[in-house]
C-alpha cells in the first residue's frame, strides 16, 4: 500500500500550472465568465463592436490583478511550506543502524523517529518509547489549539513493559503490526491496535498519539513510529475543512447584477436596428455590405446587431466591482486591525480578522448569540465558597480580598513594591539553581519559571521584553490566592490531624465524621483533576520507583552526591525532598553538607520504617532539624492579614505552577492549596499531595475517567496510601452528581440515613444559593469500592479501552458503572467574574436593536443571575422560564406564554406553577401601567430538544420575537448551533455568534459572523471564527462603529459602482439613436476602457475605505443608528433603483447638452465624444464628492488626481497616436477641444445641471 | 483607553491619525447661510454668461438653401448644373464660411466608420498595396487591384461642387467670388494624419500606380485637384470628408471667403451659387443644403448654450428663493440651523 510522504504542500499552484489553474478558478465566478463570453463574441467579425484585441483588456486586467494577488498569496504559502519541509528530525535508518538527521519531507509512514525535548513533531506519531520512566511524554499543543498547558501522552499500553529501551533504539527488532483507522479530522478521536508477533492485540487511542505540530516538553527523548504523514495528519485535515458562507450582501449584489443584465437586454432590444433599416428602399452609401458585397437579410442583421449591442453596453455591468469590493474589504480590515480601541493591552493582542469578506455584515447584525463563560465573564475562576457535609463556609475574608486586588490593580506602584520584596530572594537563588543543569539541558518551559513573578508585577512593568509569549494559562494572582475561611481552617487542621492518626491506626470502615469528610473533600479537590504540576526547576527527573526499597533510597543518595555542584536534584515524583521550598530555603541559609547528610540519613530511616512506598519528612521536620526558621506550614502564614498575601505566597511556594485544562480545576487546586492540601506532583500512576502537616501522601492512581460534556463529571480512582482503600473521587455538575448519590434509603442505619438526607438537602440548598449568586457549582463526592469490585471493573475497563469498535460507548458505560452510589462530600462555588464593560456593551447593543441570546451550558440559576448582572435582563422584566421534557406541555406552555405576551399590558405576574419553575419577577406595584415591562425567556436544553423534535420551532421563534433576550441554559454545543441555524434560516436575519471555547465552535461556524474571544480556553474558537477579539466590550465598537462604517461604505460604494456604469453606458446608449443603432461609439475605445479602469476606479475605493458618514463618537453615543444597517437602508432595491434613475437622468443631461450644443455643426464623431467623456467624468466624480460625507486630504487628492490624470493621459494619447487606433484616430482631438471655448462652457454647464437635483 | 507609550506591546497598532481614522476631515454641511448666497451668485453668474452667449450667437448670420431638389421647391435635380440666386440687403459680416450640409446621412454608422485604412492614408507604402480588411468590400477592385483610398467612407466622397458669383449692381455682370478651398481641414489632419505616398520620379500618378480608384469615383485620387499640395490623400475636401461626422445631420466646411474684396465679408448685392449636382441622396431620404455662415469666438450659430445658461441661472435663483422662504419659515418654527441640500 502506498503512503504519501511527509512533504506538505499547501500552495495551490506550481510555476507551470499556475496560469491554467488560476484562470480556471477565476472563471468560476459568474461575472468573469460573462465577460469572457462577451470577449469571445467580440472576436466574431460580424458582430464585433470593438476591436477584438481592445475588448480583452478589461477582463484581462481584472484577471491579471486577481492572478497576481493569488500568486503572491501562493508564493507565501510555498515559502512557508519550504521552511516546514526542510526542518530537521532524526529518522532511523536501516543502513546505518542508527538515527540520522533528515528533513521533514523525507519522513515516511512507518519510520521510527526520535524526538528530543523542545522539538516539533513532524508527523502524527504513535508514541512507543519515552525517556520518562513512567512512559509519559509531555506535549505542548500551543501550535494546535493555543493551550499552553502540558498534555500527557503515554506509550502504547503493554508496549512499555514488553519492549525495553534497547529494543526500541534498535527498531530492527520491531515486528509488530499496527492497524489504525483512516485519518479523520477530529483531533481527539483516534483508535487502533497493535498486533504483536504472538498475535495478541493492544489497543491504543489518542492518548498515545503525538500530533504533528506539537512540541515535546519536559521529556528527554521520545521514539515513535509515524502513522500519518504528509497531508494525512489530523491537524492538516482539520484545517482543510473550510466552510464558505454566502453573504447577504453578495446575494444582494447578485440580484443587482441580474437587474443590470435585464436593463441591458431591454436597452439592447430597444435598439430596433432592423426596424430602422427597413425604412430605406435601397441601400444608402453608409450601409456597408459585407466583404462579398452582399447585404445581410434584415432579421439576421438585426440579430447580429443585437449581439453587437450587448458587447457595446456590457460596461453596464461593473466588471471591476468584485475586485474593488475585495480591495475595499482589505482596506477596511486594515483599519479594523489597527484600531486602538480594539486592542487589548494586557495580552498585547489586536483584533484578528481571519475572514476578509464579512466586514460589511458587521453592520447588519440582528441577533447575537453569546456564550456566557469566558465571553461575558472573564473565565478566571475564583474560589468563593464551599459547603462540606452540609455546612457552609462563606469565605468572607476571601470575598473581601477579592475586592482589594481591584484597587491594587489601579495602583501598580504598590505592586511593583511587592515585586521588589519577592523578587531578589527568588533571583538570588535562581542562578545557582539553574546553573548546574542549565548548561547541559535544553531550556524547558522557561516561561513557567517567570509566571509567578509576572503575576505580581502586573506583567507590563517587566517580563514583556524577555517574554513575548503569553504566560501560562490560569495563573493570575486573583485565582491563585485564596484566603481561607477561618472556621474552616481550624477544621482542616483537625482533619489533617485525623489523617495523621489514620496513618497509625488504619481504621477499616469509612467514617462519616466531619473531619474525615473535610479531609476527603480537600483530597478530592487536589486529586480529582488533570492538573499538571510544573516546577520552576526542570527537568523533572523522576526517580524510578517500584524497584524495591533499595531502589528508592539509591537515587536519594545520588542526589546527595550531586548536591555540592548542582544545588539540589529534585525527585518530586518520589519524595518530598523534591519540593524546592526546602531546597531554596536551605540553600539560602547556607546549609552545610553534613546537615544534609544527616537529613538523608533520617530520610532513609523514615522511608524504611514506614510501610508506604513514599513518605518523607515534612517541611517542619526539616526546618527544625536544620534549626532555621524556614517558612513553615503555609497555614501559619495565611492567618496574616489578607493584603500581604501576594508576596507571602510568592515566597512560600513560587515553584509549584499548576497547569490545568480548565480554569475551574486550577481554581479548585489553588483553593485546596490555600488549605495546605498541596498538589505536589502528578504522574499517570501517582499523585502526591502534601498535607498541612507537611506529610506527603502519594496516591496510586488506578484509573482516571476524564471529563466529558456528556457525563459532565470526572472521576479518579486512587488507592489511599494510608488505609489502602480504593476510593473513587468524583467531581461534576451538581445535577449529575445529585442523581448518582447513594440512596439514603438503602443505608441500614437510620441515623446515618437521616444524616445523609440532611446533608443532601442542605447541600442542595447551598447549591441553589450559590447559583443564585452567579457562582459555578461543582459537587464533590466519593465512593469506596472493594478490591474485588475494582478488579472486575478494571478488567472491563481494560477491555473497553482495547476495543476498536464502539470504544467510546463502552468507555462511557464502564464509567457509568463505577460512578454511582456516591457519597456526597460537599460542593464548591466558583465565581466567574464579569468582564469589564459587559453591561454597557449589552445595553448599547440592545439599544441598537440587536437581540441578544445567551447560550450557555451552565445552570439555569447561574445563567439568569449573570444575565441580570450584565443587564441582559432587567429587574423589571418579566421572565418566562420553560423547563419541560414533555412535548404536549411544551406546546401548551408556548401557546400560553405567546398569548400572554401578545396581550401584554399592565403588570402581570407570570404564574407557571405547573410546569417548570417560576421566577419571581419583581414587578414594582407602583409602576404605572404604561411602562410595559419587557420579556425575557429562559429555556433549557431539554426543552430545546423537545422543541426541535416536536416541530415547535415556529411557535418558539414567534415567542422569542417578543422577547428582549433569550437565555438557553444547559445547552450542548450541538443545540447551540441548531438554535443559531434555526434563527438564521427561519427568520432570515444576520446572526453573530461569539464564544471562546471549543464548545462554541459549532455555534461560531453556524452563524453569519463568528467571533472568537482569544481568552482562556485555548484557540479553537479563534481558529474557527471570522474575527477574534480579546474582550467582549470590544464588540461594541466593532459592531456599532466599524460595522456601521463598513456596511455603509461598502453598500454605498456598490451602489455608486452601479450608478457609475449605468450612467456611462447610457451615454453610449443615447448615441445609438443618432447612429442608426449601429453600435458605434463616439468615445474612443481606449478612453472607454481607461475610464473604468483608471479614471474612476480609485475614488470609489478611497470612498469605500475611508468615508465616515457619521463620526465614531456619535455612533457610540446613539446605538439606534445601527438600525439603519439592520434594515439594509443603505443598500436595498429602492436605493438601487433611485441611483439607477439618477444615473439615467445624469446621462441624459450629459449627452443631450453637448448634443444640442454641437447640433448643426461640422463636429466629427470623436470630437463630439471628447466633451461628453469629460463631462461624464466630471459629473461622476462630483457625484462621488457629494456622496462623500467626510472630506480628508486623501479624498481631495484622489479626486483631483483622477481628474487631472484624465486630461494628461488623453492629451498624451491624442498627441502621440497618429494611426494607432485605426478607425477612431483620436489624433489631436483633445488638443483641438482644449483650445475651443465652447468645450469649457459645455463642460462647466453640464455637471451643474446634472447634479442640480441633488 | 489609557495606554502609555513606554509600555507598548509588539502588536499594538500605531496611533496615527491615518490608522485610527482620525484624519482631519471636513464635512460639507451646507447651512442656509452658505447655500443661499451660493445659489444666488451662481444663478447670477450663469445668467450673465447666458446673456453674453445668447447675444453673440444672435450676432452670427446664417444663410442656407436646400438644393436637394425632389420636392419641387428648387430648381435642382439629379446630376446636373443648377443655380441658387439670393441677394444680400447688407454686408454679410466676414469671415464667411461656406458649408454644405447633409441630413439623414449616418456617417457615424458603425460599419461605415470603420471602413477606412488610416495607415494607407498616412502614406504607408505597404498599406497602399494591401488595404486592411475593414475596407471590404471596397478593399480590392473587381480587377484585383487594391483600392486607394479604400473603404466605404472614401467611396462615398461628397462630390458636388459650388461656385459663388456676385452681381455688384442690378443687371451687372456676375463676378466670381474667390473661394478659399485650402485650410478647411484640420491642421493636424492635413499635415500629419494624411500623407501622400512617396512620389515616384516626382510623379504622384506613378506612386499610385497599381491601385484602383474607389468604384464610385470618376477619376483616381491623384487627379482630385491640379494643385500638387491639394491632391491625392491630402486633398482637403477629401480630408474633411474622411473626418466622419458625429450626427446624421452634419455640415462640412466647403470653403472660406476671405480673399480679394471679400475679406470683410460678402457685400450687399445679388449672388448666384452654381451647383454641380452629382451626389445622390434620395436613397436614404436625405437633404442637401448649402450654408453661408459667419462665425464668432464661440463657433457657429447656436443659441442653445446661451439659453441653457439662462435657464440654469434662473433655476438657481428660483431654488434659492424657495429655499430662502423655507429657511425663514423653518427658522420661525424652531430656531435651529439645518443643512439644506
Amino acid at each position: 500500500k502506498h503512503y504519501c510522504g511527509n512533504r506538505v504542500k499547501t500552495s495551490k499552484y506550481t510555476v507551470l500550472s499556475f496560469l491554467p489553474k488560476n484562470i480556471f478558478e477565476q472563471l468560476h465566478r459568474f461575472a468573469n465568465l460573462y465577460f469572457l463570453a462577451l470577449v469571445a463574441l467580440n472576436f466574431v467579425p460580424v458582430v464585433n463592436a470593438f476591436q477584438p484585441e481592445v475588448s480583452t483588456i478589461p477582463i484581462g486586467t481584472i484577471l491579471a490583478v486577481t492572478a497576481i494577488k493569488d500568486a503572491w498569496e501562493d508564493f507565501r504559502r510555498f515559502k512557508s511550506d519550504k521552511v516546514i519541509n526542510n526542518q530537521e528530525c532524526f529518522i532511523y535508518s536501516r543502513k546505518e543502524q542508527s538515527y540520522v538527521q533528515k528533513r521533514w519531507k523525507d519522513v515516511c509512514v512507518g519510520d521510527f523517529i526520535q524526538m528530543r525535548c523542545n522539538e516539533i513533531i513532524p508527523a502524527d506519531i504513535l508514541l512507543l518509547f519515552s525517556s520518562d520512566p513512567s512512559g509519559i511524554c509531555h506535549l505542548e499543543t500551543a501550535n494546535l489549539d493555543g493551550e499552553t498547558n502540558l498534555k500527557q501522552r503515554r506509550v502504547v499500553k503493554g508496549f512499555s513493559q514488553r519492549v525495553t529501551q534497547e529494543a526500541l533504539l534498535e527498531p530492527e527488532h520491531f515486528h509488530n503490526t499496527i492497524v489504525c483507522e483512516k485519518p479523520n479530522n477530529n483531533l481527539n478521536k483516534f483508535k487502533g491496535y497493535m498486533e504483536h508477533p504472538d498475535k495478541t492485540r493492544t489497543g491504543f487511542g489518542s492518548e498515545s498519539l503525538l500530533l504533528r505540530g506539537c512540541t515535546i516538553r519536559n521529556t528527554e527523548m521520545a521514539v515513535g513510529i509515524v502513522i500519518y504523514a504528509g497531508h494525512c495528519p489530523c491537524v492538516i485535515i482539520k484545517n482543510r475543512a473550510d466552510s464558505y458562507k454566502k453573504r447577504k450582501g453578495q446575494r444582494q449584489i447578485g440580484t443587482d447584477f441580474l437587474i443590470s443584465l435585464k436593463i441591458l437586454v431591454i436597452l439592447t432590444l430597444f435598439s430596433g436596428h432592423s426596424l430602422w433599416n427597413r425604412t430605406f428602399e435601397e441601400h444608402p452609401p453608409f450601409d456597408v455590405p459585407d466583404a462579398n458585397g452582399n447585404f445581410l437579410p434584415l432579421t439576421l442583421g438585426g440579430f447580429y446587431m443585437f449581439l453587437t449591442m450587448i458587447i457595446l453596453l456590457q460596461v453596464l455591468i461593473p466588471i471591476s466591482l468584485y475586485v474593488s469590493i475585495e480591495l475595499v474589504k482589505l482596506g477596511q480590515v486594515f483599519f479594523l486591525h489597527n484600531d486602538l480601541d480594539l486592542y487589548d493591552e494586557e495580552t498585547d493582542v489586536p483584533i484578528q480578522c481571519r475572514a476578509l469578506n464579512v466586514t460589511e455584515d458587521l453592520g447588519q447584525i440582528q441577533y447575537i448569540f453569546s456564550d456566557k463563560t469566558g465571553t461575558l465573564t472573564e473565565n478566571k475562576m475564583v474560589f468563593r465558597r464551599c459547603t462540606i457535609m452540609g455546612s457552609e463556609f462563606s469565605h468572607q475574608e476571601n470575598a473581601k480580598r477579592l475586592e482589594t486586588p481591584k484597587e491594587l490593580d489601579s495602583d501598580s506602584e504598590e505592586w511593583t513594591h511587592y515585586q521588589c520584596l519577592s523578587f531578589p530572594s527568588r533571583w538570588a537563588q535562581g542562578p545557582t539553581t539553574v546553573r548546574g543543569q542549565g548548561g547541559a539541558q535544553p531550556l524547558r518551559r522557561s516561561q513557567s519559571a517567570q509566571v509567578p513573578i509576572q503575576g505580581h508585577s502586573r506583567q507590563r512593568s517587566m517580563g514583556r521584553c524577555e517574554n513575548s509569549q503569553p504566560p501560562v494559562a490560569f495563573s493570575s494572582p486573583i485565582e491563585k490566592d485564596v484566603t481561607p475561611d477561618k472556621s474552616l481552617l481550624t477544621k482542616v487542621r483537625d482533619a489533617a490531624l485525623w489523617l495523621e492518626t489514620l496513618s497509625d491506626t488504619r481504621p477499616a470502615k469509612p467514617s462519616l465524621s466531619t473531619a474525615s469528610s473535610i479531609a476527603d473533600f480537600f483530597l478530592a479537590l487536589t486529586i480529582c483533576n488533570s492538573v499538571m504540576v510544573s516546577t520552576t526547576t526542570e527537568p523533572r527527573q523522576r526517580v524510578r520507583i517500584g524497584d524495591g526499597r533499595d531502589g528508592q533510597v539509591k537515587p536519594v543518595i545520588m542526589a546527595h552526591n550531586n548536591i555540592t555542584h548542582t544545588s539540589l536534584c529534585f525527585c518530586d515524583g518520589c519524595t518530598c525532598l523534591g519540593n524546592v521550598t526546602i531546597s531554596s530555603s536551605t540553600k539560602a541559609l547556607g546549609m552545610s553538607l553534613e546537615k544534609i547528610q544527616q537529613l538523608f540519613q533520617r530520610l532513609k530511616l523514615l522511608s524504611l520504617s514506614q510501610s508506604f512506598s513514599s513518605t518523607a519528612p515534612s517541611d517542619t521536620d526539616l526546618g527544625e532539624s536544620l534549626g532555621t526558621n524556614v517558612p513553615t506550614t503555609d497555614s501559619d502564614e495565611r492567618d496574616d492579614s489578607s493584603v500581604c498575601k501576594g508576596p507571602a505566597l510568592g515566597l512560600t511556594s513560587p515553584e509549584l505552577c499548576y497547569e490545568a485544562e480548565s480554569p475551574d480545576e486550577a481554581a479548585l487546586v489553588h483553593a485546596a492549596h490555600a488549605y495546605s492540601f498541596t498538589l505536589v506532583s502528578r504522574t499517570p500512576e501517582q499523585v502526591t499531595v502534601r498535607l498541612p502537616q507537611g506529610i506527603c501522601l502519594t496516591f496510586d492512581l488506578l484509573c482516571t475517567l476524564g471529563f466529558d460534556s456528556v457525563r459532565k463529571r470526572m472521576s479518579v480512582v486512587v488507592r489511599h496510601p494510608l488505609t489502602g482503600e480504593i476510593i473513587v473521587y468524583t467531581k461534576g455538575a451538581d445535577s449529575v452528581i445529585m442523581d448518582l448519590l447513594e440512596d439514603p434509603a438503602r443505608v441500614t442505619d437510620s441515623n446515618v440515613e437521616k444524616k445523609l438526607r440532611k446533608i443532601q438537602a442542605r447541600t442542595q440548598k447551598h447549591l441553589d444559593l450559590y447559583a443564585r449568586d452567579g457562582l459555578r457549582t461543582l459537587c464533590i463526592a466519593k465512593k469506596v469500592v472493594s478490591e474485588e469490585y475494582f478488579q472486575r471493573w478494571a478488567s472491563f475497563r481494560h477491555e473497553a479501552e482495547a476495543a476498536l469498535d464502539n470504544r467510546d460507548e463502552l468507555l462511557m458505560e464502564t464509567a457509568q458503572h463505577l460512578e454511582n452510589q456516591l457519597t456526597l462530600l460537599g460542593a464548591t462555588g466558583i465565581e466567574d467574574r464579569l468582564q469589564d464593560g459587559v453591561p454597557d456593551t449589552i445595553a448599547a447593543l440592545q439599544e441598537a436593536g440587536i437581540q441578544i441570546w445567551v447560550l450557555t451550558g451552565d445552570k439555569q440559576e447561574t445563567a439568569i443571575n449573570i444575565a441580570y448582572s450584565c443587564r441582559l435582563l432587567d429587574q423589571t422584566d418579566t421572565v418566562y422560564t420553560i423547563n419541560t421534557e414533555n412535548q404536549e406541555t411544551c406546546d401548551s406552555i408556548l401557546n400560553c406564554v405567546l398569548e400572554e405576551v401578545k396581550q401584554f399590558h399592565g403588570p402581570r405576574k407570570p404564574d407557571r406553577k405547573l410546569f417548570g419553575f417560576c421566577l419571581p419577577s419583581e414587578m414594582p406595584s407602583t409602576a404605572s401601567v404604561d411602562v410595559v415591562p419587557k420579556v425575557g425567556l429562559v429555556i433549557d436544553g431539554k426543552t430545546l430538544n423537545v422543541i426541535f423534535q416536536g416541530k415547535l420551532e415556529k411557535k418558539f421563534l414567534e415567542l422569542t420575537q417578543y422577547c428582549r433576550s433569550v437565555l438557553c441554559c444547559r445547552s450542548t454545543p450541538l443545540q447551540k448551533s441548531m438554535i443559531v441555524k434555526l434563527v438564521r434560516d427561519k427568520l432570515r436575519v444576520m446572526t453573530l455568534s461569539i464564544g471562546d471555547g471549543a464548545n462554541d465552535v459549532s455555534m461560531i461556524q453556524a452563524a453569519d459572523i463568528g467571533i472568537g474571544i482569544s481568552g482562556q480556553e485555548g484557540m479553537q474558537a479563534v481558529m474557527s471564527s471570522d474575527f477574534a477579539i480579546s474582550r467582549f466590550r470590544h464588540l461594541k465598537k466593532l459592531l456599532l462603529v466599524h460595522g456601521h462604517w463598513c456596511y455603509s461604505r461598502l453598500a454605498r460604494m456598490v451602489v455608486y459602482f452601479f450608478y457609475k456604469n449605468v450612467c456611462y453606458v447610457n451615454l453610449l446608449f443615447w448615441y445609438q439613436f443618432f447612429c442608426g443603432f449601429s453600435g458605434s461609439t463616439m468615445i474612443d475605445y481606449w478612453q472607454t476602457i481607461f475610464f473604468n479602469l483608471f479614471f474612476t476606479s480609485v475614488p470609489p475605493l478611497v470612498f469605500g475605505v475611508l468615508d465616515k458618514d457619521i463620526s465614531a463618537e456619535t455612533l457610540l453615543a446613539l446605538p439606534e443608528l445601527y438600525k439603519r444597517g439592520q434594515n439594509s437602508e443603505c443598500y436595498n432595491l429602492s436605493t438601487f433603483w433611485i441611483s439607477m434613475v439618477d444615473a439615467f437622468y445624469q446621462s441624459l443631461v450629459c449627452f443631450f447638452i453637448p448634443y444640442l450644443t454641437y447640433r448643426d455643426s461640422d463636429i466629427d464623431v470623436f470630437t463630439f465624444g471628447t466633451p461628453i467623456n469629460t463631462i461624464a467624468l466630471a459629473t461622476i466624480l462630483l457625484h462621488q464628492a457629494i456622496e462623500m460625507k467626510t472630506w480628508t486630504i486623501i479624498h481631495v487628492l484622489v479626486l483631483v488626481t483622477s481628474f487631472l490624470m484624465y486630461f494628461v493621459i488623453s492629451l498624451v494619447y491624442n498627441a502621440t497616436c497618429v494611426t494607432c487606433n485605426s478607425p477612431t484616430n483620436p489624433y489631436w482631438v483633445m488638443e483641438g477641444q482644449l483650445s475651443d471655448l465652447t468645450f469649457y462652457l459645455v463642460c462647466f454647464l453640464t455637471p451643474v445641471v446634472a447634479l442640480l437635483p441633488r | 483607553m489609557t495606554w502609555s507609550v513606554t509600555a507598548r506591546g509588539a502588536h499594538q497598532p500605531d496611533n496615527t491619525a491615518f490608522t485610527q481614522q482620525r484624519l482631519p476631515a471636513w464635512q460639507p454641511l451646507l447651512s442656509a447661510s452658505i447655500a443661499l448666497p451660493l445659489f444666488f451668485c451662481a444663478g447670477l453668474a450663469f445668467i450673465g454668461l447666458g446673456l453674453g452667449l445668447y447675444y453673440t450667437s444672435n450676432g452670427i448670420k446664417e444663410l442656407e438653401y436646400d438644393y436637394t431638389g425632389n420636392s419641387g421647391t428648387s430648381n435642382c435635380s439629379v446630376s446636373c448644373q443648377c443655380a441658387w440666386y439670393f441677394s444680400l440687403p447688407e454686408l454679410f459680416q466676414g469671415p464667411v464660411f461656406l458649408y454644405y450640409e447633409l441630413s439623414n446621412f449616418y456617417q457615424n454608422y458603425r460599419r461605415y466608420v470603420v471602413s477606412r485604412d488610416d495607415a494607407q492614408l498616412s502614406g504607408l507604402q505597404s498599406a497602399l498595396r494591401q488595404p486592411i480588411n475593414e475596407c471590404a468590400p471596397y478593399q480590392y477592385s473587381a480587377g484585383g487591384l487594391p483600392i486607394a483610398p479604400c473603404g466605404a467612407i472614401a467611396n462615398s466622397l461628397f462630390n458636388d461642387s459650388f461656385s459663388l458669383w456676385h452681381q455688384r449692381s442690378a443687371g451687372g455682370p456676375y463676378v466670381e467670388v474667390p473661394l478659399d478651398r485650402t485650410g478647411i481641414a484640420w491642421w493636424s489632419d492635413y499635415h500629419v494624419k494624411f500623407r501622400n505616398p512617396p512620389l515616384v520620379n516626382g510623379s504622384l500618378a506613378l506612386a499610385f500606380q497599381g491601385t484602383a480608384p474607389p468604384p464610385n469615383w470618376p477619376r483616381p485620387v491623384y487627379e482630385l485637384s491640379s494643385d500638387p499640395n491639394n491632391t491625392g490623400f491630402i486633398n482637403q475636401d477629401f480630408v474633411v470628408w474622411m473626418r466622419t461626422a458625429a450626427l446624421p445631420t452634419f455640415r462640412k466646411l466647403y470653403a472660406r471667403i476671405r480673399q480679394g474684396n471679400y475679406t470683410a465679408g460678402l457685400p450687399r448685392g445679388a449672388y448666384r451659387v452654381n451647383i454641380t449636382y452629382n451626389y445622390p441622396v434620395t436613397a436614404f431620404g436625405g437633404h442637401k443644403r448649402i450654408i453661408f455662415s459667419s462665425i464668432s469666438w464661440m463657433g457657429g450659430k447656436n443659441p442653445f448654450l446661451g439659453i441653457a445658461y439662462l435657464v440654469v441661472g434662473s433655476l438657481c435663483i428660483l431654488t434659492g428663493f424657495v429655499m430662502l422662504v423655507v429657511y425663514i419659515r423653518y427658522q420661525d418654527q424652531n430656531d435651529d440651523d439645518d443643512d439644506e441640500e
